[in-house]
């Protein structure tokens, strides 16, 4: 951090006052001045809040995604499908049995399962050809829509949230005050906060299990070089298989995220496979803080924008990749 | 050396060692199988008819000439861009916007000989600055990111209405009509896609041979070695980028006059991917694969549903029959349909002579 700050005293300033501004928007009574001009504040914490949100989302799929190219050098261009199949599951379980909880865990063992059998069966035949690799991934996305397509038709799709979860809880943010001098305070879906904080809570966990366990520092290692870990003696396949399973296991538990927040339907597989592929860029390949990082800004970028540049919100998320690529091609927080 | 740099030559190597011969002279000059189908392809309006001509054969030809550009990239220099279709269909969005079309508040009017070269600048335009950003990053991510300018061009053209006009876009786009021919009639048309589809064919095999080709084989192969021998790396993958978004733009030209309309879907992601997929299949070793490849995509397209009904089957499984047959080609051959025929005939001609060099690195 303060090497950070030493090295570019610029960026630290301009980063320092954002976050004091955006500090200040989020918790002071807006005068009436800057609500004429950007419009009522509960509209801009409402979508700050689903930026913030959807940015779990969004981190969920890809860290996955970039876990298992950091390790593998596999370009998972199914991992969208993967994500789709977990929603699919999930809404099956949750459907026939009630129980959110339990979809959940389905959908990971699922999904995981699929992993495995994708690097057991197809990834391991060609390890070290990435391009074929990604050819491959491209062809199976295009097998699994179809037969995704097949057996649950191109209906939409909505898994039930919990009665425990449903409606709104009031945040201690004041978005207005009354004629009467009463704050307002922002009323927010509890079933988005709660699947943000166990999103939060798994990716430090996953940080944790990479930097404080015997089996993340074989995972880093693996990152670093794999030929010199495999030559020490690590079984390499089996933390290859681990490792799979583990990044098509969050993005079944993503699915099943998903298919609450929003729904499912075919073509969701490509919107959260490009969201991926956009918050990996931005936050770096194989990088969990990357991912972290990559998915707020985007998850930001696509909410405030659709609210206050409604026809260019797609632009504005294009936009900040191509600023990373020109400025840091490598990614915000990638190493190389 | 080429360890390091596995993940593009990978694909190309048994092209490469499988081309060495070809690039002394004009191949195809005296490959009879190659005069014969081009004496098919001109005298083809006296055997097909209308459907076959349009619906069959010009959009092969259209829709090689994309994955032609696509070829180019991969198989000269290295670089998968999953954004050709993308071009095209910029370009196919421009000349309906320049030119005439049944949007009057949207198209600005301008004659096609005026609206075409706009067109055609800027899809070049457009590409190259795509190439520029795409080539900012090695290998792999190339795809990743050339998909990313695919999927956001699609999802863009979706929520514009101003320009793109929405998800509905632009449709009765005017063809051209001059010198008293309907240009976009059934006979006159073929011979235009032909004609053009020829163009790029024998430019990009041109361009191989050419210097500036032979330069960006040698970026493909070992750009580190090319840059110490004072090649300029980046430019020569952002001019190739800057070919073939020209090649993918009149393909472009081509496609929104065939359909006389342009909307989201013809940019769509999955679309996108098919153009990888005829590239592919046909072989990205050399150009006349796309075009194999696009003529086996387009009859599997039209008649896979016929097809699949009549052996028992549900006939809207057509993309699973794609997607099993491209999983296929990746497995079992890397060069496409090309491949498999190479293979097949050098095994006739010197079944000896062959110690494991021409297997495709299974």
């Amino acid at each position: 951090m303060t090497r950070f700050v030493e090295r570019h005293p610029t960026w630290a300033l301009i980063i320092i006052i954002a976050i004091a501004v955006a500090l200040w928007l989020i918790s002071a009574v807006w005068p009436p001045g800057l609500e004429e001009a950007i419009g009522r504040k509960r509209v801009f914490l409402n979508a700050l809040f689903n930026g913030i949100t959807l940015g779990g989302l969004y981190f969920l799929v890809a860290s996955g995604f970039t876990l298992i190219f950091g390790l593998m050098r596999n370009v998972n261009l199914a991992h969208g499908s993967l994500y789709l199949f977990g929603g699919y599951v999930g809404y099956a379980i949750s459907a026939s049995t009630g129980s959110w909880i339990l979809s959940f865990i389905v959908a990971f063992i699922l999904t995981a399962l699929v992993g495995v059998l994708l690097q057991v069966l197809v990834f391991r035949r060609m390890e070290g050809q990435d391009l074929r690799q990604t050819m491959v991934t491209i062809g199976l996305s295009i097998v699994f829509a179809d037969l995704m397509l097949w057996a649950c038709g191109g209906d939409f799709y909505q898994i039930q949230t919990p009665s425990w979860l449903i409606g709104p809880i009031e945040l201690p943010l004041i978005t207005a005050v009354k004629s009467s001098g009463d704050p307002v305070y922002l009323r927010y879906p509890l079933v988005r906060l709660v699947i943000f904080l166990a999103s939060a809570i798994i990716g430090i966990a996953m940080w944790l299990a990479l930097n404080r366990t015997r089996i993340g520092m074989i995972i880093r290692a693996g990152v670093d070089d794999r030929d010199i870990l495999a030559a020490t003696g690590v079984r390499i396949q089996i933390v290859f298989v681990l490792v799979f399973a583990l990044g098509a296991g969050l993005a079944g538990i993503a699915g099943v995220v998903g298919g609450t927040f929003q729904s499912l339907s075919p073509g969701e597989d490509i919107r959260f496979l490009l969201a991926s592929l956009v918050v990996v860029i931005v936050g770096g390949m194989g990088s969990i803080p990357g991912a972290a990082l990559g998915a707020l800004i985007i998850g930001l970028a696509e909410q405030l924008g659709s609210v206050y540049i409604p026809t260019y919100a797609i632009v504005v998320t294009f936009l900040i990749m191509v600023l990373v690529l020109a400025l840091r091609p490598q990614g915000l927080l990638a190493r190389r | 050396m080429s360890v390091t740099h596995d993940a593009r030559i990978q694909v190309h190597k048994p092209a490469s060692t499988a081309q060495r011969p070809a690039v002394r002279g004009w191949p195809d000059i005296n490959n009879p199988a190659a005069w014969i189908v081009a004496v098919i392809l001109l005298i083809m309006p006296l055997i097909a008819n209308g459907f076959f001509l349009i619906e069959i054969f010009a959009t092969t030809l259209i829709l090689g000439t994309i994955a032609l550009s696509l070829m180019f990239l991969a198989g000269y220099g290295g670089m998968v861009s999953l954004m050709q279709l993308t071009i095209a269909g910029f370009a196919a969005y421009m000349v309906a916007v320049f030119g005439v079309s049944g949007n009057a508040n949207i198209s600005l009017g301008w004659p096609w000989w005026l609206a075409v070269p706009m067109a055609l600048t800027l899809a070049t335009i457009f590409g190259t600055l795509g190439g520029a950003l795409a080539v900012r990053t090695e290998g792999i991510y190339t795809i990743m990111i050339t998909l990313a300018i695919g999927a956001a061009f699609y999802y863009f053209t979706n929520q514009n209405w101003a320009i793109f006009n929405g998800h509905t876009g632009i449709n009765n786009v005017a063809t051209p009509h001059f010198w008293g021919v309907d240009w976009r009639a059934d006979i006159p048309f073929y011979y235009v896609v032909l004609a053009t589809a020829a163009l790029c064919y024998f430019a990009v095999e041109y361009i191989s041979r050419a210097p500036f080709g032979l330069a960006l084989q040698g970026v493909r192969d070992n750009p580190r070695r090319m840059a110490a021998l004072g090649f300029n790396v980046n430019a020569h993958r952002v001019a190739a980028y800057a070919v073939a978004s020209f090649i993918a733009g009149l393909a472009g030209v081509l496609q929104v006059w065939n359909y006389r309309q342009i909307s989201p879907g013809s940019v769509s992601v999955g679309a996108c991917i098919d153009v990888l997929i005829i590239a592919v299949v046909g072989g990205i070793t050399r150009p006349v694969g796309p075009y194999i490849g696009a003529l086996v995509f387009v009859l599997l397209r039209t008649f896979a549903l016929d097809f699949l009904v009549k052996i028992g089957l549900d006939g809207n499984r057509f993309r699973l029959l794609i997607g099993l047959g491209f999983l296929a080609i990746v497995f079992w051959s890397s060069d496409g349909v090309i491949g498999l025929w190479q293979r097949w005939r050098q095994s006739q001609v010197r079944e000896e002579n062959r110690p494991g060099g021409g297997r495709g690195h299974g």
